[in-house]
């Protein structure tokens, strides 16, 4: 390493070397990369040369605000709320299913994580999407060819919109059940005996009890679904579901300018996610009542701490 | 069932191959205080917790206030009670745990008014009101808004003893209530004790205090490996055992 050889150079002022820490020169190189990379990367960014005239910032400009992007974006938050709130509610069930004493709902719930998790979200997006070619009607009545009460065409029950609300949700429903039991079995067995003697039912000890400790363990990899979900929600625009990405691309079918609306996309994806650090930040100190004596740790350390997951 | 609060009858506990009790005959009676002392592993804590069915007895007849525990016996065969009953059951013992087992996320004065609002459905006011009382007799009255994670051991212990007793208990359960604690800290704890005892509450309590035990208790029972060895009052269990096992046992510990 070029360590040794830099530290043994004779010291420009001997008196500093009591005062001056170790040096590191690797870490100086490693900023000089870093610099000249991040230089080319922005000149690059900045000069609009090359023979398609790169990123095209005053098209970028005049898109960025653009209606039908403004609602592309209003349509992704949308869908991730309706997405995201399927699958809290269907994470919670599932998890309390799992830890079922009863081994036909434990196994039902461990079944429908293992599909869910198991298959590409794309897929299952598509699959929805084209329900009606699998079942021609949907009776909803007395099981196994007794009377129907209501009876629908899958295509006019299930119009993209719900298809991929569904698809989304469902699919979330698996991650989140078990994010959610992780967060019951945080709890110790401690807690449900000790609302066990005081005479409270099951329910009751896991809505009064377990849950809201479970909370302060679940609430940051709900945050990171959150996040991913909101990113997840662009797979929508392979079944031409008008969100973000979706309609930006209309826009780039017509005009050919691709990039630099692809960027507008970026620009708007990165707004909202950003948003969703500062609030997640807020609702886990909310959460970490009872926990902790003082709240130390500051926004920049937990701005760190997050978001260590990629998408799903 | 004139007198008997709790009464086992060859009581036996296996948790899989590990035979944890194997046939405990007691009887404690209203307004008797029992300690039960012996090596960890004798089988203790799992007897106290069977008497408000945290675990379920493998064979023999446990009867609480003249009640079959976890059981409604009819013919010759037992009924599983619905949870619903064993709930109603558990809210007329009051469990004391090792570790507190205070709810985190609710102060001292929320652990104590919870049950009575959510089990009894005692109305708000009412239940804090009367949580606020208790923890006055435990010595918290300027506690009452601190949450668990605030307060000291010993602290803790005695809200988690207002707590029970919130329920208005008829029998009181305590699983080595000072083991978990700083030396300087069990005597408040004990002091809450000494008191409830001296109201009158029937109490069974697991202790290595042999202080406590001879002072307080009226019957002071030794187990070792899943049996009472002896048991009588503190002058002849504690002062003047008669097994050899028990003689062993408090060589150790006094």
């Amino acid at each position: 390493m070029a360590t040794s050889e830099l530290t043994e150079k004779p010291p420009g002022r001997p008196e500093d070397i009591k005062a001056v820490p170790v040096r590191r020169p690797g870490r100086w190189i490693a900023a000089v990369i870093v610099l000249i990379i991040a230089a080319s990367l922005i000149r690059s960014a900045i000069l609009d040369t090359g023979p398609n005239k790169g990123f095209q910032w005053s098209i970028v400009g005049h898109y960025l605000f653009d209606a039908n992007v403004l609602h592309g974006a209003v349509v992704t938050i949308r869908l991730t709320a309706l997405a995201m709130a399927i699958g809290i509610v269907l994470g919670v069930v599932l998890a309390v299913m799992r830890l079922s004493p009863n081994w036909l709902v434990s196994g039902a719930s461990w079944v429908y994580i293992w599909f869910f998790r198991g298959t590409p979200l794309l897929v299952q997006i598509l699959f929805w999407n084209n329900i009606g070619a699998l079942y021609k009607t949907i009776v909803l009545g007395v099981p196994f060819g007794g009377p129907g009460l209501i009876h629908a065409n899958p295509n006019s029950l299930i119009p993209t919109s719900v298809a991929v609300v569904l698809a989304l949700g469902l699919n979330e429903g698996a991650y989140m059940a078990e994010i959610v039991r992780a967060g019951i079995i945080s709890v110790g067995e401690g807690q449900s005996e000790a609302a066990q003697s005081l005479g409270m039912g099951r329910l009751q000890i896991m809505r009064l009890i377990v849950l809201p400790q479970a909370i302060r363990v679940i609430v940051p990899p709900t945050g990171n679904e959150v996040i991913s979900m909101l990113k997840n929600t662009s797979l929508a625009s392979v079944v031409a579901y008008g969100e973000l990405l979706y309609s930006v691309q209309l826009i780039y079918s017509v005009n050919y300018k691709t990039i630099p609306l692809l960027l507008v996309s970026v620009f708007w994806y990165l707004v909202m996610t950003s948003v969703l650090y500062v609030a997640q930040y807020f609702i886990e100190r909310r959460y970490g009542r009872g926990f902790t004596r003082a709240e130390q740790a500051g926004l920049r350390e937990r701005w760190f701490a997050l978001g260590s997951r990629g998408a799903t | 069932m004139s007198g008997a609060m709790v009464q086992a009858q060859g009581v036996h506990k296996r948790f899989g191959t590990l035979h944890v009790l194997k046939g405990i005959d007691l009887t404690v009676n209203r307004g008797e205080v029992m300690c039960l002392i012996g090596p960890s592993g004798s089988g203790k804590s799992t007897f106290l917790r069977c008497i408000n069915h945290l675990e379920k007895i493998n064979a023999g007849r446990l009867f609480v206030d003249g009640e079959l525990v976890g059981y409604r016996e009819s013919g010759d065969k037992l009924h599983e009670l619905p949870d619903r009953e064993v709930a109603r059951r558990r809210t007329e013992i009051g469990m004391v745990f090792q570790h507190f087992n205070l709810f985190p996320h609710m102060t001292a004065l929320e652990n104590v008014a919870l049950a009575p609002v959510r089990v009894l459905g005692r109305r708000r006011q009412e239940a804090r009101e009367h949580a606020g009382e208790l923890l006055r007799t435990v010595g918290l009255e300027d506690k009452l808004d601190t949450y668990p994670v605030a307060l000291s051991g010993g602290q803790q212990q005695r809200v988690a003893i207002a707590r029970a007793l919130a329920m208005q208990p008829k029998l009181m359960l305590f699983d080595e209530p000072t083991s978990a604690l700083d030396p300087e800290l069990v005597g408040d704890v004990l002091d809450v004790m000494r008191r409830l005892a001296r109201e009158g509450m029937t109490m069974i309590v697991v202790t290595h205090e042999m202080g406590f035990a001879r002072e307080v208790a009226d019957t002071v029972v030794f187990m070792d490996e899943g049996v009472v060895v002896e048991s009588g009052p503190p002058a002849e269990t504690i002062d003047a055992p008669r097994h050899e096992r028990t003689r062993a046992f408090l060589s150790k510990v006094l």
